[in-house]
Formats: structure tokens, sequence, C-alpha cells
């Protein structure tokens, strides 16, 4: 590298559009705001909760360009990303399944519906289904166990489901899909 | 300065009343639908559309659709609360389009009451009148004063048509005071909404003659001030569901409009506040905390105004206040109800809460999972912001406050409060040790108060009522009342909100009406992944901090699931091992390393693979990791094993000597046989076995290949003739 024509090591601007290529124009404007904090830190969560809200999980790109903009170590941005659950680190499919495993519904059967969903979609946990359409995920307890056992697809709450529900369920979701295709 | 303060309140009070006045919905037909994440899943989004839809065909003026939160009576869900002008409120369970229809034809526009699709429906009609008697420890237990005995026969003498009226013996009203105590009781009268204070059979009789035939109130003896439950009496107080219970946390869950400032305000919204700043002192708002006897109600229940003191005492000035919203016990939903039934409520609270601990920026800290309470906590700050409830100089007291949401992402531990203060602060939500206590350092290095939100949601009722009051409805150590999330294998699920000190069988079998499917209980288990399971010898432990914790369990933040005979309580402990094991955040080693080496031996029990050492093993590492571990996750990790090692060590012993799983449930001990007398050859189980082990010729007896079998189950779900044995 001794013929590197560059003398100015300075190329904080161009990294700095390169991240802000790499966000959305309302997650940039959400670390602008931040860093007019006090304490820009307390507000990586956040961001990174409007990341996955866009783009559907949290890509290495992405995690970098924030990390960048909010002049916090990269490393940090990926520790508190693998920390909590809720941030997935891959690509999620159209609807996120989030079967509830908590107390309430595991002695309501939701292991059970669990099982069920695991044997439609032929994927375990954390997984997606080929087509992109369904990401299967466990919840701990969605609070509304009085309703047990309960399935979270996206944001809608779905209650007392059975196992023999699970197919008919899955093929509104994809006449949804369809539709909204359409 | 303090003038200031209650001429803002004033005018903001005069607003809502305006606007209230402007709706005149007092003289129109209420149609209110449930509306939080329960009740959407219910399906009650499509009913309140239907309802809207109905509403705008019938170009009816006079009829208005209503939102309001939860009330805490899930397996009902959706409720629709119909309330006509002069008429008692009629509630409808399990609404569906097609029902919203008939309701709609017969009963809004036809008047006529829908019976059989009435909440629990106990009535057969809907009376004219009805009298509701205070039955709580101080009013309602005097042997010398039974008026439900008495009043039949008193209606009945005055000539007062008995069919037409219903007397109800309710939950407590909570308005006994010490110097009336035990000598009175109190009656509401509704739907005119009087509500009686009686001495004695002459004031019963005034009532009756004066009221009750001739329509005219006893103004002598009706009482005059806001009373906190009576709201919710006169919507629910028919329900035995509810008039078992005290709703001061949840007074105005399912009543009000959740987001709606005016509505909260409406309800002696705010005035605790303005009464708060207009004293200005702080050292009086903590004092009155400490005088109510309130403990936190996350868990641990330190006395609240202790910890504020503690913060208040700080030489540090810049102080947080935070609310722990995080509820992550699964089996626990009351903070979400209140977060989406009561926003207001919250932030009341925790503005006095801010007050009094001097602090200038709180937050709230709610779980990512609950969009729902998100939004209206978003909405009841904002709505806050607009009439000067938060910001610069609030009601002109000089006083300056700001609120925040900060979202969790999905971690427990992060009910930890130094594990909460390093999320809040955008770091893992890794605890660390305490001493330094967060009152002392907390939230960047400065004093925090973390408060949960069922404790933030009692502050205005306790300033408003009086610590005394407050006090006294709990046990000599804890004032108030505690929310409970009744869920499982228990036949009316929902919150069910006691005095401290009701017994365990009285929320079972008092309110949640018992085991369904004639199934004997087995355990209650309460405080979540951190808890203990009760066995049923143990039913008549009133609930309260330190019975709860002799008993082997832990009050918890609330959460109550019920067990039945079909539940294996080796299983159980399983589950909430896996669950803490896996929640760990792995930086101490006994929590880290301890929590999975039991769940090893525990998963070794139920498959069938246990030795008689695993248990001394079992208790060895729980009291290990009990004592080693840094935070309370660790610390109470062990609690579900060492109580169900205490309570039903039997079980322990017939998986690991006798191989067997006395409820049937740990897959690897249970045995499938098809009874070759009652088998008919339907084929049904061979067709529904997924690894094709059951074999056989259709009309001739099946049978299954038991070394190919994995034990799921399946054939013993589609059998209909009984035929195939679970041993």
């Amino acid at each position: 590298m001794s013929h590197c024509a560059c003398h100015n090591t300075d190329n904080r601007e161009q990294v700095e559009a390169a991240s802000r290529a790499a966000l959305s124009e309302d997650i940039l404007r959400a670390i602008e705001e931040a860093r007019r904090d006090p304490e820009p830190g307390g507000r990586l969560i956040s961001i990174l909760h409007k990341v996955q809200g866009h783009f559907g999980y949290l890509g290495k790109e992405q995690m970098d360009a924030v990390a960048q903009l909010l002049q916090v170590p990269a490393a940090e941005v990926t520790g508190v990303a693998t920390f909590y659950h809720f941030f997935r680190l891959k690509p999620g499919g159209r609807y996120v399944i989030n079967i509830c495993l908590g107390t309430a519904c595991y002695v309501k059967g939701g292991a059970e519906v669990a099982e069920k969903f695991k044997e439609e979609l032929g994927i375990d946990f954390g997984e997606t289904s080929k087509d992109g359409m369904f990401t299967l995920e466990c919840a701990r307890c969605v609070g509304t166990c009085g309703l047990a056992p309960v399935i979270m697809i996206n944001e809608n709450v779905h209650a007392k489901v059975k196992p023999d529900e699970v197919p008919a369920l899955l093929a509104r979701y994809r006449d949804k899909a369809r539709q909204e295709q359409a | 300065m303090s003038k200031n303060v209650m001429a803002a309140y004033e005018k903001l009070r005069a607003e809502a009343e305006r606007v209230l006045t402007e709706r005149s919905e007092a003289s129109k037909i209420r149609i209110q639908v449930g509306s939080a994440t329960c009740e959407n899943a219910s399906g009650a989004g499509e009913v309140h559309e239907e309802f809207r839809k109905l509403i705008e065909a019938s170009g009816r003026k006079d009829i208005v659709l209503r939102r309001t939160g939860c009330t805490g009576r899930c397996s009902c869900e959706p409720i629709v609360g119909v309330i006509a002008p002069g008429r008692i409120p009629v509630k409808y369970e399990k609404v569906t389009r097609e029902k919203v229809h008939d309701i709609f034809t017969l009963h809004v526009l036809g008047g006529a009451p829908v019976t059989k699709m009435m909440l629990d429906n106990g009535l057969h009609a809907v009376p004219e009148m009805e009298l509701h008697l205070c039955a709580g420890e101080r009013c309602g237990r005097d042997q010398s004063r039974r008026f439900d005995a008495l009043l039949p026969e008193k209606l009945a003498a005055a000539g007062v048509d008995a069919s037409k009226v219903r007397i109800v013996s309710a939950g407590c009203f909570g308005l006994c005071r010490s110097e009336q105590s035990g000598k009175v009781t109190h009656m509401l009268v509704r739907p005119d909404n009087v509500l009686y204070r009686l001495a004695d059979e002459k004031d019963l009789q005034e009532v009756i003659e004066q009221h009750l035939k001739g329509g005219r109130p006893v103004d002598r003896l009706r009482l005059k001030e806001h009373t906190v439950s009576k709201r919710f009496f006169d919507m629910y107080g028919d329900v035995a569901f509810f008039n078992r219970q005290s709703r001061i946390a949840l007074r105005n869950s399912g009543i009000v409009d959740p987001e709606d400032l005016y509505e909260y305000m409406q309800y002696k919204g705010f005035s605790p506040l303005a009464r708060v700043l207009e004293k200005n002192d702080p050292q009086w708002v903590i004092d009155t905390v400490t005088r109510s006897k309130l403990r936190g109600r996350g868990g641990a229940g330190y006395p609240t105004g202790q910890k504020w003191a503690l913060a208040a005492r700080a030489a540090e000035k810049t102080r947080y206040i935070i609310c722990n919203a995080d509820e992550g016990d699964p089996g626990a939903f009351m903070d979400r109800s209140m977060l989406e039934g009561d926003p207001f409520g919250v932030v009341e609270g925790m503005i006095i809460g801010g007050f009094a601990i001097g602090a200038q920026r709180g937050f709230f800290y709610i779980r990512a999972e609950y969009p729902m309470a998100i939004r209206r906590i978003q909405n009841a700050i904002e709505q806050c912001r607009k009439h000067g409830l938060l910001g610069q100089n609030i009601f002109g007291s000089g006083f300056n406050f700001d609120l925040e949401i900060r979202l969790g992402a999905g971690a427990f531990v992060c009910g930890e409060e130094t594990a909460l203060i390093h999320s809040i602060e955008g770091r893992r939500g890794e605890p660390r040790i305490r001493p330094p206590y967060p009152t002392e350092s907390g939230l960047w290095g400065k004093p925090t108060v973390i408060n949960n939100v069922e404790t933030l949601v009692n502050i205005p009722a306790v300033i408003y009522y009086g610590p005394e009051w407050f006090a006294r409805l709990g046990s000599e150590r804890s004032g108030g009342t505690k929310v409970f999330a009744l869920a499982g294998k228990v036949l009316h699920t929902g919150l069910v909100e006691v005095p401290i000190g009701t017994t365990l069988r009285q929320i079972v079998f008092g309110i949640g009406g018992g085991v369904p499917g004639g199934k004997r209980l087995k355990a209650i288990q309460t405080g979540g992944p951190a808890g203990g399971c009760i066995p049923e010898k143990l039913l008549d432990t009133p609930v309260d901090f330190d019975t709860l914790s002799r008993v082997g369990a832990i009050m918890g933040s609330g959460g109550m699931i019920i067990m039945d005979e079909d539940d294996c309580m080796v299983d159980i402990a399983k589950f909430f091992l896996s669950f803490s094991q896996d929640e760990s955040c792995g930086k101490c080693t006994p929590c880290r390393e301890g929590t999975k080496r039991m769940l090893e031996i525990l998963e070794r029990i139920t498959s069938g693979q246990g030795v008689p050492e695993d248990l001394t093993n079992l208790e060895r590492l729980a009291q290990l990791i009990r004592k080693a571990s840094l935070c309370g996750l660790g610390r109470n990790a062990p609690n579900p094993i060492l109580s169900t090692l205490t309570h039903y060590r039997d079980e322990y012993v017939a998986h690991v000597t006798e191989k067997r799983c006395p409820a049937k449930k740990c897959a690897a001990l249970v045995r499938y046989e098809i009874n070759a007398e009652k088998c008919v050859g339907c084929s049904a189980c061979a067709r529904n076995c997924p690894v094709a082990c059951i074999s056989g010729e259709v009309r001739k007896p099946y049978r299954i290949d038991a070394a190919r079998c994995v034990k799921c189950g399946r054939c013993f779900q589609v059998c209909k003739f009984g035929a195939v044995n679970r041993s």
C-alpha cells in the first residue's frame, strides 16, 4: 500500500454520505434528533427499532451506518443488536408469526400449536419459509393470557388458537398477500 | 403561587366540562366497545366497525359509539355495554358481528335488552332498580345490619314490587372511614346512581319510603363526595366477577375513553396533581405515600414512600423517574391493561412522583411487544403537553417536568432495575452489583426512582382519598389492593383486583369460578419464573408479600396461573427454568452455568433418565444459585424448582424411581397402546400417525409399534372410541 495516492485520510464526508444513503429519511431524522439529546447513545435502541421497522431486520450495512452517524462504536451497536431478542439480524418473511410460549399459553397447549406451525411450514423457530412468506418465532408472553393460547402475526393477535385451525390461518394470510400484490 | 395552580386546574376542568356537555352523551344512548390488545384479538375491532355502520344507517343522532379500555374479563371478550338514560347499564359478552345486529335492532332501537347474550347471562330480565350493598370487611360483615336479608321483607311491606328490584351483595366500595368503621353500611341505588350511608334500619326504612317508593333521593343519608369505585360499580356492579373486587388501580379501565383527556378529568383526573402542586411541598407527598403503606407492585414490594425519600435526599439535583412498563413475567398482563385502559392515570402518577423526588425528566420503559400501550401512552403524553400538564411551569406552579418513551426489545432481565437503566442508556441490558442503588446513582449516574405501572396508577388515588383510607384497605404492613392476572385452568380468566390480604381461595374460587371441567386444582403459580407453585392445601393463605414468600412463592407482579391435574409439576419447573436459562444475560457464572446444569438435570428426569441423586443435586445447585447470583433473575430462578420439590416431591420421585409421569404429560414416560376390545378398526389412528407406526386392517383392531412410536399422542386425540390407552 506504499503507493497509495490519497494523502488526505479524512474521508468523513464520504463515510457520512454512504451512511446516510444506507438509511431512510425517518431514521435519519431520529438520528438527528438523538444527536441533539444530552445523551445521544440513549436513543440507540429506539433507532434500531426504527431500522427494523423499515427494513424488517438489522443488516450489517445499516448497523454500521447507525454507529457512524450516532458516533457510537460499531461493536456497541452489534452488542446491543445481538443482546435483545426482538432484533433480527437476518431478513424475515412477509409475516412474522410469534407463537406465545408464556406460562398460560404453555399450560393451555401453546406447544402443540407451535408444533403444528413447524409441521405446516416445514421450518423451525427463527427460520423463514422458502417462499419468504412466513418467519416463525417464539414469544415470551404477549400479555393476553386470558385468551391463551395466543399467537401474533405481525401486529395482529389471534386468540385461543387450536392446532387444526393453523392451515386455514396460514391460507388466510397467503390470500391476503396475494390480494395486496394484485 | 398556589392560587395560580388551582386557577389553572379549574380552567382546564371547566374546559373539559364544557366539551363533555357539548357532546351531551348523558342524554344519549351510549354503546361502549372494549378496545385493547385482548379485546381486539377477540374481534372488538370488527364489532366497533359494525356498530358504526348501523348507527350511520339508522340516521339516529342520539346514539353514540365509544371506546374504552378493557375491564379484564378476558374469557368473555369482546364486551359491549349499552347505557340508556335512566336505565341500568347492560353488558354483552363474546359479541360477534352477527350479535351486533340483534343488539342494535332489539335493544338499542327497540329498547328490549337481549338477555341471552348478556355478560355472565345471570339475568332473565333487566330489573328496573338495583340495590348494591357493600360486602366489605367493615361494612357488610356486621350481623346486626344484615340489610340484604331484611330488604325483601321491608320492600314487600312498603308495597314495592319485588320483581322489579334486584338486591346485589357487592364488593367493597372502598368508602370506609375510621370514625364510621363497622358502624355503617353503604348502599348504591341504580340506575339513579345514588350512594347511601346507612347506620340502622330506620335509615333503610327512610330510603325505601322516600326514594324507592317515592322517587326522591334522601339527601340526609346521601354521600356527596366522589368515590373511587362508584363509576365502576355503576357500570359493572351487577356482575359477580366484578362486584367481588375492589377497583382502585383499575378504577378507570373499561370506564373511560383512554384516548380522551377530558373524560379522564371527569373522574377527578389531575385534581390530585393540582392539589400536590398547590401545596408545593414534596415532603408532604412523600409522607402521604409513606403513610399509605403502598409497596412497590413490580414484585419486590419495597415501600414506595421510602424509595422516593431516598432519591429526594440525594445531593445531586438532576434526578429521574422511570416507569417500569417492561412487563416481562409470562402470565402477567395487568400493566398492559392499565397502560391501555388508563394511560392518563399512569402519567399523572408519574408527574406526582417526579415532583416528589425533584426530577426534571421521566421515562416510560415499555416493552416493544405492547404496540397499543405504546400508542396510548404516547397520545397521553402529547395531550398532557398540549394542555400544560407536562413541560415548563406545569399548572403555573413553576415545576418543569417532561416524559419520554423508551422501548424495550425483549429481554426479561431488563425488569431488574440496573439492567433496565442500562437499556434506557442504550446499552446491553445487563445488571450490575448494588449498592449503589439507583436512588443514589442510577440513570447516567444520577439519582433515579423506578416504579412499576400499578404502583404509579395508585398514586393519584392515594393523594385524593388520603393515605389512611388506602392503608386500611390492605393488610397491616401493606396498604391498598393488588391486581392479579388470573389465567390458565380457571373458569373466568382475567384481571382481579382485591385488597391485599384476600385469600387465594377467594380469588381462584370466589371470583375466578374454580377449575373448569370438574378437574382438581393442583397448583397456583404466582410470580412468574421467579415465583413458585402453591398447592391446594394452602388455598387459605392470604395474599401479601410476606405470606407468599413464606410458602415458597412470591407476590411478583401479579401473574396467577392455575394448574390442574393434567399439568406435570416437574414439566412446569422445567418450563420456568428453560425460560430463566434462556433469559439469563450471561454476566455472572452462577446464573449462566447453574441454570443450564439444573435444566439438564430436569431434562434427564422428564425423559426417564433420572437418578435419585438428581434431586439432592438439584437442591444443592438451587441453593448455590440463590446465594451467589448477581441479580434478582438468578437469585429467584431456582424458586419454581424449590417450591415444586417441597410441595410435589412425590411427582419427582415417580419420574425418577418408577419412570412414570403421574400427569401423563412427559412424552418419554408415556406409553400408548390400543385396546383390542374397544378398537373398531376405523383406521383413524393409523391415518393420523405422523411416523406410520400404527398398522392393521380395516374393521379389525390396530396395533402400535412401540419401538417406532414418537409418543406424539395424535392417536389418543383422534380416537372416537376411547380405544387408545395412555399410561
